[in-house]
């Protein structure tokens, strides 16, 4: 297997059909592949070396991806965003290299020591090679080969490079996507960077559709929108905080409905219930799918679907209008088990640790091998559990439960009871070390109305849960950090209201 | 007889059919166009499928027995159709899966 069989299967179906960038100029499936041929000849040059991509979103990013497959040589898209420092330390680990960038991501990388770094325009127009300089078909079919090394976003300690092989990206396009399923006018807009696994799943999963791919290099609502009405866009996927950002520009504009758009995907992050519900209206006839997932699970393993999402949008019943918040039902072929700390199964609706198994299902970094035990199942470190209809619901990562005096609490519960007031905008709930309980509970809330007060919060909250769940304290800042894929960065909330946790009025 | 295995490769000796193994296991008298499938890139492509088993196999459609114990899918278009013995693989149902990337 190989996920260049995607590509030519693509290329052999529906050469003429463009694949990537506008009807006007962008470029076919054949060209495609021939421009991966192409680019698989120059990558061979350097053996053993790993194909390095430091870019937004171009056609440079398909051309990579599917020429290092060609090649055999592990694709390895680099978070541009990162300091400096940072970036230079991930690159370093990607040695030997060949790495492809914008001017900026290319003259970053050019001092590393054994990187080669050309830039997107010279690696695009370089046709050196020509078609005959690779037979087409010659990729290894070998499953286990690497396809691409993913860094974590490591939002939670130092980054670690999740192995993706190739037995893993086709199981789950083959599982997932239909052959040619999207007809000759279906276009999708990429917002997700390359560097994120939805950015590299996109691509594949177009692809194996059929679908054009438009995309979108730096993330703006306006500009979403904008190229949606001017690209004829009727796919997208999208992470929570856009979604949220372009509910408030269409809004801006008035609050007209977008009919073009027919699917939405969203996931990569916890959905606030007032911007789905928002979108919802926006969107009054597009299919959305609530889209669950890891790095490590290549992409999406669960889904809540289209009709679930009209029918909370839509029900009296709080059981199915209490849906939006689920991430639906696993995939054919992907397993799902709710776990306690002894591995034992949960009952229904219970919370306990999600696992996972499938043949989709990575769960390997270069730094600790596999994580998957014996019988093949993968520990997410995502709470969670699984109603009695069979969908799962997402709690959050276990490394963000907050433990008060020996009991487990989950933030989502806790960020979920203050967003039911309207004058709050965002909310978190992170424990803070305390010499009394290990942990107490501190909210940081961004508001929309100052008027909501700290005491008017936590009766909410103690009128709702338990009392434990109470914050000691509520503060409110003008805005919440996430990293540039829309996940919160609950650590940096932890260092930041450390000094909380010694408070003595307590 | 040829050992089916998901990931496994086959073409047809008779077509450029070619299909790689979704959903089976273990040997099976693997057809297409009549004539004895091999593992791909194995063998070469001479004379023509039978006259009862042209049908054509469709690039990336799934084919699938009876029994739904075996799915084969098309990775190249050919003019043979498929069989596991005496027993023709149809087209398997479209999967409506809607699109998460």
């Amino acid at each position: 297997m190989n996920v260049m069989m995607l590509l030519e299967m693509a290329a052999s179906g529906l050469g003429d059909r463009v694949a990537v960038g506008s009807l006007e100029n962008g470029i076919t499936y054949q060209q495609l592949f021939e421009q991966a041929g192409e680019a698989a000849a120059r990558f061979r040059a350097d053996p053993g070396a790993k194909v390095v991509l430091c870019d937004e979103s171009s056609p440079a990013v398909p051309v990579a991806l599917f020429g290092a497959a060609w090649a055999g040589m592990p694709y390895v898209p680099l978070n541009y965003r990162l300091p400096d420092d940072d970036l230079r330390g991930l690159a370093e680990r990607s040695t030997p290299g060949v790495a492809i960038g914008d001017d900026a991501g290319a003259s970053r990388l050019r001092t590393v020591d054994g990187l080669t770094a050309v830039t997107r325009d010279t690696f695009l127009a370089d046709r050196a090679g020509g078609a005959d300089a690779t037979t087409p078909g010659d990729w290894s079919m070998d499953p286990e080969e690497i396809a691409v090394l993913l860094f974590t976003s490591g939002t939670t300690g130092a980054p670690k490079s999740a192995v993706l092989r190739h037995k893993h990206l086709v199981s789950y396009i083959l599982g997932s996507v239909e052959f040619m399923g999207a007809g000759e006018n279906e276009a999708t807009i990429v917002s997700v960077p390359p560097y994120h696994v939805a950015g590299v799943s996109a691509m594949l999963s177009s692809v194996y559709a059929g679908r054009r791919i438009v995309q979108l290099p730096k993330f703006d609502a306006d500009d979403w929108i904008d190229t949606v009405e001017r690209e004829n866009v009727t796919h997208a996927m999208v992470v929570p905080t856009m979604l949220a950002r372009i509910v408030e520009a269409l809004d801006a504009r008035g609050g007209e409905p977008m009919l073009s758009v027919r699917a939405l995907s969203y996931g990569g992050g916890k959905m606030p219930e007032p911007v789905i519900r928002r979108a919802l209206d926006l969107f009054p006839i597009t299919n959305f799918v609530n889209a669950y997932g890891l790095t490590e699970t290549s992409s999406t393993i669960a889904l809540l679907g289209p009709d679930d999402h009209r029918i909370a949008q839509y029900s009296e019943d709080e059981s199915e209008r209490a849906r939006l918040k689920s991430a639906g039902r696993p995939l054919p072929g992907v397993e799902v088990s709710i776990r306690d700390p002894e591995f034992n199964e949960v009952a229904p609706g219970e919370v306990g640790e999600i696992y996972v198994r499938g043949e989709q299902v990575a769960g390997e970094y270069v730094e600790k091998g596999s994580l998957l035990d014996d019988g093949g199942w993968f520990p997410t470190r995502d709470g969670g559990f699984i109603d009695d209809a069979g969908y799962l619901f997402i709690q959050g990562r276990n490394d963000d439960v907050i433990i008060r005096g020996g009991e487990n609490m989950s933030p989502g519960e806790i960020e979920d009871v203050m967003l039911t007031d309207t004058r709050v905008k965002e909310a978190a709930a992170i424990g803070v070390p305390d010499v009394e309980w290990g942990e107490k509970v501190v909210a940081v809330v961004v508001r929309h109305d100052d008027a909501c007060t700290e005491a008017e919060l936590q009766d909410l909250i103690r009128s709702r849960l338990r009392s434990s769940r109470v914050p000691a304290h509520i503060v409110f800042v003008d805005e919440l950090p996430y990293n540039d894929t829309g996940k919160l960065l609950r650590r940096v909330l932890r260092e930041d209201h450390a000094h909380l946790g010694d408070d003595p009025t307590d | 007889m040829v050992e089916l295995k998901p990931g496994a490769r086959f073409q047809s000796t008779v077509c450029t059919t070619e299909v790689i193994v979704v959903k089976g296991d273990g040997d099976v008298d693997l057809l297409c166009g009549g004539a004895a499938m091999v593992p791909a890139g194995t063998g070469e492509v001479a004379g023509e499928p039978a006259a009862d088993a042209a049908g054509g196999t469709l690039l990336g459609k799934r084919y699938s027995d009876e029994a739904d114990s075996i799915e084969l899918l098309a990775t190249k278009a050919g003019d043979g159709s498929l069989a596991v013995g005496d027993a023709a693989l149809d087209v398997a149902q479209a999967k409506t899966l809607p699109a998460s990337d």
